[in-house]
């Protein structure tokens, strides 16, 4: 942790100096000390990427060097933000009066925020959103300032800027808004800007399209950002310095390529090695568990083995599903009747195997989810059929269908919404258990819920606590631990892993993979991400638009993506290595939207298989155009 | 941080407070009240014309003072007590049980048994209150139980709105939807899940309410809808010493004080229950 401002000539003085920085919060037991001590610089025109898991003090670091902390309840207890906009002078952003930072905020120091859902004020036009910041900062009036707002959206790479200055955002997708929100931050040609994991909420091929436009312009305008980030693939894409921060401190900070070829502090270097890498698993057709690195007492230990799996048994299917098809109806006329319909899952057909992991890979949108939710009958499918263990779903009783929801479990995506708040982890644990009357004794269910929390890594004695007392990670644990209950064949888990940070991530799929091997389950794992998939998934399936456009083993998948969007799709994720070429790809387009009129019914793409096992969608003009 | 300390200390300390003053005042009144017929076996109407409107704190045989008939204030105020209290339970009691469970069905189930409840709920709403009462009363006839009912009809609908509204932000919530992904049956998730996830907004509803139908039989009762007069209640004391507020506050005074102190009480012991249902509340303390 050398200090960088030593050594530095006067034409590269660092634009933004942050001093022993440290930020109290305020809590019921006593202030916390969320950054402590943390000094860095922010070079002019370069960017300097602030990583770290969540409650690593990162994003309020960001948020006190605009002095926002004022308004969340933080103080700011010690150093200084030395800011220098030009040659004359410093400020001092701690000291500066509230006059001063309004006038430097927006105007010099501008910031995107994680969700475009809710930065944009829902009542106001796109136009008049950004208008508003021009007319504070710049003086301009009304006309001028719409001219302007237009001339960003175009520069943000927004098609139609003419009429998007009359939309309102929830007219816009979220990369649209997004690329609003940096059109936003850039009016006033801002010398620094402040970009809170600005792509996390975004698909991978979008996060693709806003980290190109932001290098784009960064590289157009000579402005320096400092990028908040928990992915170190965007890590690798965009930064020229990194600090990572860990518990509040600063533990490294180096050049991108050192922190990258040579890590120095041990959670730089057991961050790193929890980062699923696309590609590593090149040759390997099984899917191979790895070791993870974790900080225990300060120190880095590596926990499990390396180890290939393979546990698929191609026997006989123990999921069949076939052309399920799934609408919603959506806008109805006055007098009910339907106009408008969302077609979230097409005339789909896959089997899953026992002991086998279907990846379901996806973006937003792409029905992937519904897929599941049918599977678990949370909704009704509106025509196919879906067997299990060789029975047709459709001609099962009420009886046959409740023993099915045993057989198939669900694990949800977000881990802090899917555990009743009012009642102990070891009463959901119980819940399956009692409900399918698979145990009758109260003392046998106590241990049976012991048994499960110890298998997937948690105490016995964890049993009494509420949700709220885990971490996120610990509560996926309880999730998964609810869902074995049951002792179930398939589960189904839902971006089981996409809400928790990359070193939990990973210890969340060795255990699903290691409970895997020993129950011989079978997994439909829906998720977005390529990486992850490659690591866990036996065969892979890639949804477009409602529709499976490729299907095949990870392998082929992988090593030989035939389908036009499967390319785009592995191609869109960043990639954790520095020393790749950067410029790749060019991706543009949003995804269309799945919502049709009535009587329009998509096309179904015909699939041909392109070596045994591996189907791909024969591809219609109209899709290449679009992907 | 040791200043942060005795802060969260006091905070703690302040919650048992809540609950140690909330039996004080709500149990002590009604512990008075359920033994007011051994206290005051005459029920506070003997009346002594030679000893009207006695200022309080003067004599020892009548405390807090008597009335322009001359009973004694305090008599009345512990036996009007058994009026106003049941009233103001049993009425809420009643009101919330089935608001709660036409609100949990409403909400749950949607559709048309949603759409059938609902409209009645707003059709009930549009109706002001003192016509219902006046059309239940002359019906019926007058009498503590009517009196009771009239609230029960009017206001159940309150809570099967507050419900309803709850019930549909949390049936779309990831953990009923994983319930229900387990297996778990409509019944279960309704009863075990769902209500006491919403059991914090009813109880503030409660008390609020414990405190308004209080007054609300003393109007009754004023328009000569409610229990017989001649009956102390708390809203009917407050209501006849309006007249002697300039030269003998006291007759008004207690009964109010005492309707002062049940309400906070229950406020109190509200606010308490409702911490203790929340987990997290608990341990944030």
């Amino acid at each position: 942790m050398s200090d960088s401002t030593a050594k530095l000539s006067p034409q590269n003085e660092p634009l933004l100096s942050v001093r022993s920085l440290s930020v109290e919060f305020g809590t019921g037991q006593g202030p916390f000390k969320a950054v402590k001590d943390v000094s860095f610089d922010v070079r002019p025109g370069k960017t300097l990427a602030v990583v770290g898991e969540s409650g690593s003090g990162k994003s309020v670091t960001s948020l006190a060097i605009m002095r926002l902390t004022d308004y969340t309840g933080g103080r700011i207890v010690g150093g200084e933000v030395l800011f220098r906009p030009d040659e004359a002078a410093a400020v001092d952003l701690v000291q500066a009066p509230d006059s001063k930072l309004r006038q430097i905020r927006g105007n010099d120091i501008a910031m995107i925020f994680q969700e475009p859902m809710t930065s944009l004020n829902p009542v106001f036009t796109i136009g008049n959103q950004i208008a508003e910041t021009l007319i504070l900062h710049e003086g301009l009036n009304m006309r001028d300032a719409r001219l302007r707002a237009r001339e960003l959206l175009q520069k943000v790479r927004l098609p139609d800027a003419d009429k998007l200055l009359d939309r309102y955002p929830h007219q816009l997708s979220g990369g649209m808004r997004q690329r609003v929100m940096i059109a936003m931050a850039l009016a006033c040609n801002p010398k620094l800007l402040i970009a809170d994991e600005p792509t996390t909420a975004l698909d991978v091929t979008i996060q693709a399209q806003i980290l190109n436009i932001i290098r784009d312009l960064q590289a157009e305008m000579g402005t320096a950002v400092i990028f908040i980030t928990h992915d170190m693939g965007v890590v690798a894409e965009m930064a020229d310095d990194v600090v990572v921060m860990w518990k509040g401190e600063k533990v490294e900070q180096a050049p991108v390529r050192e922190i990258f070829a040579a890590p120095k502090h041990p959670y730089t270097r057991a961050l790193l090695s929890a980062v699923p890498r696309l590609g590593s698993l090149t040759g390997q057709p099984l899917p191979k568990r790895t070791p993870v690195m974790v900080i225990d007492g300060g120190e880095p230990k590596q926990v499990g083995d390396t180890h290939v799996q393979d546990t698929a048994d191609y026997a006989k299917p123990i999921l069949q599903v076939e052309k399920l098809t799934t609408r919603f109806d959506v806008g109805k006329t006055f007098f009910g009747r339907v106009t408008h319909r969302v077609h979230a899952v097409e005339e789909v057909s896959f089997d899953i195997y026992p002991g086998e992991t279907l990846a379901l890979v996806g973006e937003s949108g792409s029905g992937k989810s519904t897929i599941g939710r049918t599977l678990q009958q949370l909704v009704e499918p509106t025509s196919g059929t879906v067997r299990f263990e060789g029975r047709d779903m459709a001609a099962m009783s009420q009886g046959e269908r409740r023993r099915l929801r045993q057989q198939i479990q669900y694990i949800f995506q977000d881990p802090f919404a899917s555990l009743d708040p009012r009642h102990t982890v070891g009463y959901s644990i119980a819940e399956p258990i009692v409900v399918h009357g698979l145990i009758n004794d109260r003392k046998a269910i106590e241990r049976r819920v012991h048994e499960l929390l110890e298998q997937v890594g948690l105490q016995p004695q964890h049993a009494k606590r509420y949700p709220h007392e885990f971490s996120g990670g610990q509560r996926q644990r309880v999730c998964i631990a609810r869902a074995l209950a049951s002792d179930p064949k398939l589960v189904i888990a839902d971006e089981s892993v996409s809400a928790l940070d990359v070193s939990i991530q990973a210890q969340i799929v060795n255990l699903l993979m290691e409970l895997q091997e020993r129950r011989h389950l079978s997994y439909l794992f829906i998720t977005h991400d390529m990486a992850v998939v490659e690591k866990i998934s036996h065969r892979v399936a890639v949804m477009y638009l409602g529709q499976i456009v490729e299907i095949g083993t990870r392998q082929a998948i992988f090593e030989n993506p035939r389908h036009s969007y499967t390319r785009k799709l592995l191609s869109a994720v960043p990639i954790a290595d520095p020393e790749r070429e950067r410029a790749k790809m060019r991706i543009e387009g949003e995804i269309p939207s799945p919502v049709r009129p009535v009587g329009q019914e998509p096309a179904i793409h015909r699939m041909h298989e392109v070596e045994p096992g591996h189907w791909v969608a024969i591809e219609a003009e109209g899709l290449r155009g679009a992907a | 941080m040791a200043a942060a300390q005795a802060a969260s200390s006091s905070r703690s300390r302040f919650k048992s407070l809540e609950l140690v003053l909330g039996i004080l005042f709500a149990g002590g009144i009604t512990l008075a009240v359920l033994l007011s017929p051994i206290l005051f076996p005459d029920g506070g109407e003997s009346m002594d014309l030679m000893a009207r409107l006695i200022p309080p704190f003067q004599s020892w045989d009548h405390i807090l003072g008597t009335d322009p008939l001359g009973r004694d204030v305090l008599a009345r105020v512990i036996v009007g007590g058994r009026i106003s209290l049941t009233v103001g339970v049993v009425s809420v009691l009643g009101a919330v049980t089935i608001g709660t469970l036409v609100g949990l069905v409403a909400g749950y189930h949607r559709g048309i048994t949603e759409i059938v409840l609902m409209r009645f709920v707003d059709i009930q709403l549009a109706l002001p209150f003192i016509l219902v009462a006046i059309m239940f009363l002359a019906v019926l006839g007058a009498g503590i139980d009517k009196v009771i009912l009239v609230m029960i009809v009017t206001q159940w609908v309150q809570y099967a709105r507050l419900v309803r509204g709850s019930v549909l932000a949390l049936r779309e919530r990831e953990f009923i939807l994983s319930s229900r992904a387990i297996g778990v049956g409509s019944g279960r998730i309704i009863f075990a899940h769902i209500l006491p996830n919403v059991l914090g907004p009813i109880v503030i509803l409660m008390t609020l309410n414990v405190a308004n139908n209080i007054l609300l039989e003393s109007s009754l009762t004023f328009l000569g809808l409610g229990v017989d007069p001649l009956i102390p209640s708390w809203g009917g004391m407050l209501a006849d010493g309006r007249t002697y507020l300039q030269t003998a506050w006291w007759v008004s005074v207690f009964p109010g004080l005492a309707i002062m102190f049940t309400v906070l009480g229950l406020n109190l012991l509200g606010d308490w229950l409702r911490d203790y249902l929340d987990p997290t509340g608990q341990t944030s303390k």
